[in-house]
């Protein structure tokens, strides 16, 4: 891995690890690594409803990386980097579970998605929830994804606010890093 | 009409609806990546469905959880469910939500201050 994924792992993982993947996501992926957490949590102490939420948020972020990771393609000379490649840990922290989740984006879309998740975290939970409703309601879905629902979803089950970070990685692509807590 | 079975998978719902009994039931958990695909034969079926529908149509949700893409289709399902009950048939959603798990019980209530369907929101104790 490169060097500077590297330092982005790094920088991702804080905590003990309870699943940790860096390389292309597929759908076969995502299915394997929810049935893997699932078994880990099976017989531990963590009560069923916050590991429905774990399991939720943790397909949203999948799911985020799935449809939403783009390539960078120009003075690329690293050979690690295909197509559909995303980052994702799963950290246990005292309080809580940490879903850290990393993926490139074209520089174009940092404006948009910063916009977005300042907004989620603008907003209180009833304005969450009205918030939800309204993009269910009214954004037309494509095969891609649900509209920002997802990133909604997550600080609503949650109660958190997102945490992002962009790292610079050439002049046209970032590793865009998204964080979320599931409190105990 | 068909009688339609969909049997679950580790991420699709098992589907089955009945033309003759009404009762149309969604069950397990729904996190496809393309949840539109999955949904098309639902939503396609309850069309057909309300041109000769059964006296009461009774629609079981018991999800364990379900995606942000599945929230949507699953909306649609309701839509034609709000058709039906719009053409004076009698219909009800039962929305099955486990004990404790308030997601998922807000979740109904979501959908139910959305559609015009009455809505029985059921607890399942073990």
């Amino acid at each position: 891995m490169s060097l500077f994924l590297e330092q982005c792992f790094e920088k991702m993982n804080q905590g003990e690890v309870v699943v940790a993947y860096k390389g292309n996501i597929d759908a076969d992926l995502i299915a394997n690594t929810l049935s893997l957490v699932e078994q880990k949590l099976e017989n531990s102490d963590v009560h069923n409803n916050i590991r429905k939420k774990l399991y939720n948020v943790l397909v949203e972020g999948l799911q985020n990386l799935y449809h939403h990771v783009d390539t960078p393609m120009d003075d690329s000379n690293d050979e690690h980097i295909k197509s559909n490649f995303g980052i994702f840990i799963l950290n246990k922290q005292e309080h809580g579970f940490r879903i850290s989740t990393g993926n490139f984006v074209h520089k174009d879309k940092v404006t948009p998605i910063k916009e977005k998740i300042d907004k989620i975290n603008s907003l209180s939970a009833e304005e969450l929830k009205e918030f939800y409703k309204f993009v269910l309601n009214n954004q037309k879905f494509s095969e891609k994804g649900g509209g920002g629902l997802g990133l909604i979803d997550m600080a609503r089950k949650t109660g958190n606010k997102l945490e992002y970070n962009f790292f610079d990685y050439n002049n046209s692509y970032l590793f865009f890093n998204l964080t979320v807590f599931i409190n105990i | 009409m068909e009688l339609i079975t969909i049997d679950g998978t580790p991420k699709t719902p098992s589907v089955s609806m009945n033309p003759q009994t009404g009762v149309i039931e969604i069950k397990g958990r729904s996190i496809p990546e393309n949840s539109i695909e999955f949904y098309k034969p639902v939503v396609d079926w309850l069309e057909e469905y309300a041109k000769g529908p059964a006296p009461k149509t009774v629609v079981n949700v018991q999800l364990e959880y379900f995606n942000t893409s599945s929230s949507k289709c699953i909306l649609d399902v309701f839509k034609k469910l709000e058709v039906l009950k719009k053409d004076q048939n009698d219909v009800v959603i039962n929305w099955y939500y486990e004990e404790d798990d308030e997601d998922m019980l807000e979740a109904g209530e979501d959908y139910e201050s959305i559609i015009k369907v009455p809505f029985k929101m059921i607890q399942i104790v073990d």
